[in-house]
């Protein structure tokens, strides 16, 4: 107990530092976007190199990709009313949001995972040419990072069960998932168009 | 079950192995002993393994740095040696096979456990307390970057035992490295190594690059930073716009390596050069990344010896930034016989040329800081003088291999090894030396031995020029790097020389560790003991606290007023010490052990990897997924040093103080 009242009169005395913790993520978010950067470049030299496999336009199908381009652009909207309740300290609201934008990732990647094996299945794997190559890859980094935020997700899922007021932390976690989830939808546009689009037109 | 691991990886019938791996035994076993004898395990494990303190993760760094360099080293005279043997027939003591795993894993551990650790050391220990912080933006995120960086280095060595190491190279350019013609695992240590150590280079990036601008005590703004600061500011952005690119080039080669994609292969539509292009997009700012912090450390050196506030503090700090601009547009210059074309090869040209400018203001800034000044001949002051010396040389030829049309001359030959050694041990090595005997008395409280100090300068000072001078030499009689024996007759002399050379470095050092162990040795005499926490009357906040610091660094913020604080603070009479009769409690870290469990199981992910033993693999990456959600459900992590034992830790220090004068 004396603790804590010592605790509590160091807050008060210490000036309030605002937590690193989300300049620190948006440094992490930029090195991550160089990640993507130089797959893109990487995706760039090779959409050529088709070694006598497919192109683009003969396995490429749009009507799935636009179902999964929804899905991610829709799971960012409900993040964003997910963190809207969080503001307002509405934790139930907060986890049903984050419950659906689970559910839409998981959407997602599901499509994505059958779109890869029917292209495996169909002798058009990552090792049939460069350009395969690099377009399993540079797909590939976006999934396996959504599949890390759909991970983070639930943990956040779980840790904000039971709690009535989320703590400094708390918050700064939820905004930073908030920020990696919102920069996948936009390294997702990047992909539909220039990976996607490109190839078929 | 061990995937392609079987008793026949296990380098039995190599006695230079059997007998490094007997030696490594010996040495580990008489430390773990000795840590057993003195019942010295809980220590360890509490105070240092598990520290998320800066100063001592510095410490623990600059520890695994000189392991490095001792084990980068014996490479290279082992490497020098085959050379002064194998002439004319002889076909020396290493077979090529051995003799190409010994470069590739010099390189390979010189830059990225020698010079990284050493470098992520440096400005653990220094630059928290140089902007008058408590610690790091995220100390947790620190220690974990020292485990990724250890347990990299750790499996770099297993190589040695079991298995292989990449015989490709330190930058293992395919197709050589593709799984066609490097079927063994080597390449596969090599990728996974410096993949685990690039993850913890990258948090330190942005670990240093926030604590920088969101840390600095009040009143510090940007030009009243530090030098040291700007240099370590500038290789945190360096570090953050280049890890990335490495750990795509690696993680492509690697794709190609496990399954069977074709980035880089010579079949499939695979392009070589683009590994090239990618890696370099890493290699050349990395350069900077290493020798940025040692002209920090020759900044401080020089105007605390010169007795002189820093000549062109303002253009020192524009020529930094100038260069990390300048580095990231130069890569190409590492490969113009790539053929690109004229237009392209002079850009690059150019542009590298450009640095020696802002690299030459630096020198200028530095000469004029001692010029009139009262310059003291310190150990430190040596080797200061010997990089202005060397490095000068080293960037002079840098800017004659600029010139694409002598490049395509010297390119691949001695003469670049000879340039790129003479810029990173006169430049960075060098760098990093003085910086260690400058700041050693803020870590430990004691003074490094200058006389030791100045016998290794000059071994390593005068080494230098014996084994690297006839480099350039070999390299215009066109020897090409990397090879394994020869029989032209004028090289012979040549490689002769430069064999005397690696052994006086090797004495060198061996008078590094005699000046750690006397130094250690006469710790407690009056001469060596640094009681005031300002031993050679410098200019920054580090030595306005104590040595060693306080775990908390300082009793009371410093309140910042001018560029050298300290030096203005003394100045103008001001003891900021004394300011804290008033303590407030302060806000700490908890010590954790989750950054080394994450190590440890990275290292059995890695290692697993590499043998493609898949089920040890999971039970890594499940390890390390647990760990990060363990520790993110763990709420209890930081606490309060009431503000009594804060009044104890410093009225206990003062006293010591006062009593220590008094004897005197």
């Amino acid at each position: 107990m004396a603790h804590d009242i010592t605790a509590d009169a160091a807050h008060a005395h210490e000036e309030h530092h605002e937590s690193p913790v989300v300049f620190g993520f948006w440094l992490y978010l930029m090195t991550d976007c160089i990640i993507f950067g130089t797959l893109f470049a990487v995706f760039a030299v090779m959409r050529n190199q088709f070694a006598g496999g497919p192109t683009g336009k003969d396995i490429f199908d749009l009507n799935g990709v636009g179902i999964e381009t929804a899905l991610l652009l829709l799971s960012s909207i409900t993040y964003g009313f997910g963190m809207i309740s969080a503001h307002q300290n509405k934790l139930g609201a907060l986890r049903g949001w984050l419950g659906v934008t689970f559910i839409l990732g998981l959407g997602f990647l599901f499509m994505e995972l059958r779109e890869f094996s029917h292209m495996v299945a169909e002798g058009n794997g990552p090792d049939r040419s460069a350009f395969l190559s690099a377009f399993f890859t540079l797909v590939g980094t976006h999934g396996l990072h959504v599949t890390c935020g759909l991970l983070w997700m639930a943990v956040l899922i779980v840790q904000t069960g039971g709690k009535t007021v989320l703590s400094e932390r708390m918050t700064n976690k939820l905004t930073c998932l908030s920020l990696f989830w919102h920069f996948l939808d936009i390294v997702w546009i990047c992909v539909f168009t220039f990976v996607y689009l490109m190839s078929v037109i | 079950m061990l995937g392609k691991l079987s008793w026949s990886d296990i380098p039995i019938d190599v006695p230079i192995l059997v007998g490094t791996f007997a030696g490594a035994a010996i040495a580990g076993l008489a430390v773990l002993g000795l840590i057993t004898y003195y019942g010295k395990w809980g220590y360890l494990w509490k105070e240092w393994l598990t520290s998320v303190d800066h100063k001592r993760l510095g410490v623990m760094y600059i520890v695994l740095a000189l392991v490095a360099l001792f084990r980068g080293f014996a490479d290279a005279i082992m490497m020098r040696s085959q050379l002064a043997l194998a002439y004319a027939g002889n076909p020396g003591y290493l077979p090529p096979h051995h003799y190409d795993q010994i470069f590739s894993a010099h390189g390979t551990i010189m830059i990225f456990f020698m010079a990284m650790a050493f470098m992520t050391g440096l400005m653990n220990v220094i630059v928290p307390l140089q902007i008058g912080a408590r610690d790091v933006a995220f100390p947790f995120l620190n220690s974990l970057s020292f485990w990724m960086t250890t347990i990299s280095f750790v499996l770099i060595n297993v190589s040695l035992f079991i298995g292989e190491f990449s015989q490709c190279g330190w930058l293992a350019y395919p197709p050589l490295s593709e799984q066609q013609f490097s079927p063994g695992v080597g390449v596969d240590y090599y990728i996974w190594a410096v993949q685990l150590s690039g993850v913890g280079t990258l948090l330190t990036g942005v670990n240093f690059f926030t604590t920088i601008v969101k840390m600095r005590a009040p009143g510090m703004t940007f030009m009243k930073m530090p030098v040291f600061t700007w240099t370590i500011f500038c290789t945190s952005v360096l570090i953050m716009l280049s890890f990335p690119i490495l750990t795509v080039a690696l993680g492509l080669l690697g794709l190609d390596r496990y399954l069977g994609m074709h980035f880089f292969t010579n079949d499939g539509g695979g392009n070589q050069m683009l590994y090239l292009s990618v890696i370099w997009g890493w290699g050349h700012p990395e350069v900077y990344i290493l020798v940025l912090p040692a002209f920090g450390a020759f900044s401080e050196i020089t105007q605390t010896f010169s007795r002189k506030p820093l000549f062109g503090y303002n253009t020192m700090v524009y020529a930094t930034c100038s260069i990390m601009v300048l580095s990231m547009v130069v890569w190409l210059h590492h490969f113009f016989t790539m053929g690109a074309g004229a237009n392209v090869n002079t850009f690059f040209g150019i542009m590298t040329m450009i640095i020696a400018i802002p690299t030459g203001v630096k020198i200028f800034n530095w000469l004029f800081t001692m010029y009139k000044g009262r310059v003291e001949f310190h150990a430190t002051m040596y080797w200061v003088i010997g990089f202005m010396i060397t490095f000068t040389i080293g960037g002079m030829t840098g800017v004659m291999l600029a010139i694409p049309a002598a490049d395509f001359v010297l390119h691949n030959s001695l003469f670049v090894i000879a340039h790129f050694h003479n810029v990173i041990i006169g430049g960075v090595y060098f760098g990093y030396v003085a910086a260690m005997n400058f700041w050693f008395p803020k870590a430990f409280g004691f003074k490094l031995n200058e006389a030791w100090g100045k016998r290794a300068f000059w071994l390593w000072f005068v080494g230098f020029y014996f084994a690297f001078m006839p480099l350039y030499v070999l390299g215009f009689e066109g020897m090409t790097r990397r090879m394994n024996h020869y029989d032209n007759p004028e090289w012979y002399p040549w490689l002769l020389v430069a064999e005397a050379g690696a052994v006086m470095i090797a004495l060198g050092i061996v008078c590094q560790l005699t000046q750690l162990y006397v130094s250690i040795r006469d710790r407690n005499l009056a001469e060596n003991r640094d009681l005031t926490g300002d031993p050679w009357n410098a200019r920054t906040l580090e030595w306005s606290t104590s040595s060693p610091p306080p775990f908390y660094n300082f009793a009371v913020v410093p309140v910042v007023h001018d560029l050298d604080a300290f030096a203005h603070d003394k100045e103008a009479g001001i003891d900021t010490r004394a300011a804290g009769s008033n303590y407030q409690p302060i806000h700490m870290p908890k010590n954790t052990a989750a950054g080394f469990f994450i190590g440890m199981f990275s290292l059995i992910l890695g290692f697993a990897a590499i043998w493609w033993i898949w089920w040890l693999a999971a039970v890594g990456l499940i390890g390390v997924i647990a760990t990060v959600i363990a520790r993110s459900s763990n709420n209890d992590v930081d606490y309060y040093v009431p503000a009594s034992e804060v009044a104890r830790i410093e009225n206990e220090h003062t006293r010591n103080l006062l009593a220590a004068q008094a004897a005197e």
